[in-house]
């Protein structure tokens, strides 16, 4: 194979620059001793990394999308697994419809869904519940799950299950003793991925959180309309702290190479 | 199991997905499409029983909303064709690299995706800012300051930004399909460098560029934390103009037909490149 030119080492040199430059300027500025946000020179501080665990709004929105993402993960993985058996197991009328019903909310703007959900919350009078508000996450994040799961299902032996039926074991004993445990990669790896999307979704949920549902994505929007201040920083730095423990966990569990390109090394 | 209960089965195992997307996806797109048409009385808000087309016809008439839509689409034009320009040597660039250089770098490049956009966003704000560290180098080199933060400029450089791995993403994956053996067939038989590159490697990517440019062109279209963080507080863009009508304006229904013509708009846009890319690719590729 023919090498990279110098010309085009230092193109791609440049590109990761420009990838990495805002995420680092975030964490750096977030260790500044000063008021304003200045990269720190001299020394560096946890002041600011102080002050966000002594703000009670900052740490409400966090434990929100924290219990949010949990929650709407758990709810997707848990409507994602049977859905993907029955897309990868039967050829019936409407499976296309429902595949492409199921992945649909990759290609809808999250803003129409905000909107839409806007206006379904305020007629059923769900404004500001946080149940709704899982829901909500769980519909955005279940095509994430069902990608992974329907992955798994695809490159799958089926002759240990054809053993087990043949040897005597029900349809429930072979799913949890077989087909689960064979695919529980695809599905812990979709829980995560699901997640992740979640606690870092904005755009539909500015539509339908409320003031005590806020979650820390929307907190932080909002927050950096009105002030920019070195607080914000360091709130950005603990959230690409938190991201990238879940994507190193996420890379053990399932590979992420495998999440974001399809399995191509 | 008899032969009914069999073709009932993936049903009852998509029962619990299919009422998830029923009650929060299609129920609703349903009532924000009703809304649209709704009549709206500054005074008492949407009422229910009247209808009209004036959200509509208020959209591409009143230059202020169209203007907005105006630039969202060029805006989004314009970084589709900078993440083509950007986003395909650079995933060449790392397809021909050594591992471990190759993983980790393409992890450099898509890893931001997983990173809130908000994060992004309050990034590129403190760069692009008056005192901010690319007004800095610049001024080493004897220019500036110049005025980028809420203007287009910041705009366009952080969608970008955020858009740049959904570029590499479909580009990388048809590189891997390609057979090195043919670019070094035509590289032994004579031809240039540059020669393989446009006559045999682009023609084979060219759906990757394809649809990650319309993906680009969709995703920038909707996008709403960037122009409203990097976009101040005059410069719109649809997603943030929708947000002023619910939120600040109270105008649902003129608020749901923007976001109705956005939806619709995206589903084209993303639904032609199966028209596009499988239609003439697949026979021409086999």
């Amino acid at each position: 194979m023919s090498r990279n030119g110098p010309f085009a080492l230092a193109f791609n040199a440049l590109v990761i620059a420009f990838m990495l430059a805002p995420l680092v300027v975030v964490c750096v500025v977030a260790f500044t001793p000063e008021n304003t946000l200045t990269l720190p020179t001299t020394e560096f501080s946890l002041r600011w990394f102080e002050a966000v665990f002594a703000h009670p709004d900052f740490m409400q929105s966090f434990w929100n999308s924290l219990r949010l993402g949990l929650a709407s993960a758990t709810l997707a993985t848990l409507v994602a697994v049977p859905a993907g058996l029955a897309i990868t197991r039967y050829e019936f009328p409407g499976r296309d419809f429902l595949n492409g019903l199921f992945l649909s909310p990759l290609i809808i703007p999250h803003l129409v869904l905000g909107v839409a959900l806007l206006r379904l919350f305020a007629l059923v009078g769900g404004t500001g519940s946080f149940g709704f508000l899982i829901f909500a996450h769980a519909l955005i994040v279940t095509p994430y799950t069902l990608r992974l799961v329907v992955a798994a299902l695809v490159g799958f032996d089926r002759s240990a299950e054809q053993a087990a039926l043949s040897l005597g074991a029900s349809q429930a004993t072979v799913f949890k003793r077989i087909t689960l445990p064979m695919i529980l990669p695809g599905v812990t790896g979709g829980w995560l991925l699901a997640f992740i999307n979640s606690f870092d979704e904005v755009t539909m949920s500015i539509f339908v959180t409320s003031p005590s549902t806020v979650t820390l994505p929307v907190r932080m929007y909002m927050y950096a309309t009105e002030s920019i201040d070195p607080l914000m920083a360091a709130v950005s730095a603990l959230m690409v702290a938190v991201t990238a423990v879940a994507m190193i966990v996420l890379d053990r569990l399932y590979g992420l190479d495998r999440v974001l390109v399809g399995g191509h090394r | 199991m008899t032969g009914s209960a069999r073709k009932a089965t993936p049903w009852w195992l998509s029962t619990p997905a299919l009422l998830l997307f029923t009650a929060l996806l299609l129920v609703p797109l349903l009532l924000t499409a009703v809304l649209s048409f709704n009549v709206y009385d500054a005074a008492t808000g949407p009422r229910a029983g009247e209808f009209t087309l004036d959200h509509y016809v208020h959209l591409f008439t009143d230059s202020y909303y169209y203007g907005i839509f105006w630039r969202t689409f060029w805006i989004s034009a314009l970084v589709a064709v900078i993440c083509v320009l950007v986003g395909t040597p650079e995933a060449y660039v790392l397809s021909r690299m050594r591992n471990p250089w190759r993983s980790l770098l393409l992890l450099v490049v898509l890893a931001p995706l997983m990173v809130s956009v908000v994060v992004r966003a309050f990034g590129w704000s403190m760069l692009l800012g008056p005192e901010g560290l690319v007004n800095g180098l610049l001024g080493i080199v004897g220019i500036g300051p110049i005025k980028m933060l809420y203007t287009e400029t910041a705009i366009v450089i952080a969608l970008v930004h955020v858009m740049l791995p959904f570029m590499v993403i479909p580009v990388w994956t048809s590189l891997q399909k390609l057979d090195a053996g043919v670019e070094n067939a035509a590289l032994s038989l004579g031809a240039s460098p540059f020669t393989t590159l446009r006559r045999v490697v682009l023609p084979q990517v060219m759906p990757g560029i394809l649809s990650g440019s319309l993906i680009v062109f969709g995703l920038s279209a909707s996008s709403f934390a960037i122009p409203g963080l990097l976009g101040g507080r005059r410069l719109k863009m649809v997603a943030t103009i929708v947000y002023d009508e619910y939120l600040h304006e109270l105008n649902w229904p003129l608020g749901a037909a923007i976001a109705l013509v956005l939806l619709v708009a995206n589903l084209v846009v993303m639904l032609s490149y199966n028209r596009l890319v499988e239609g003439r690719y697949k026979k021409a590729l086999g």
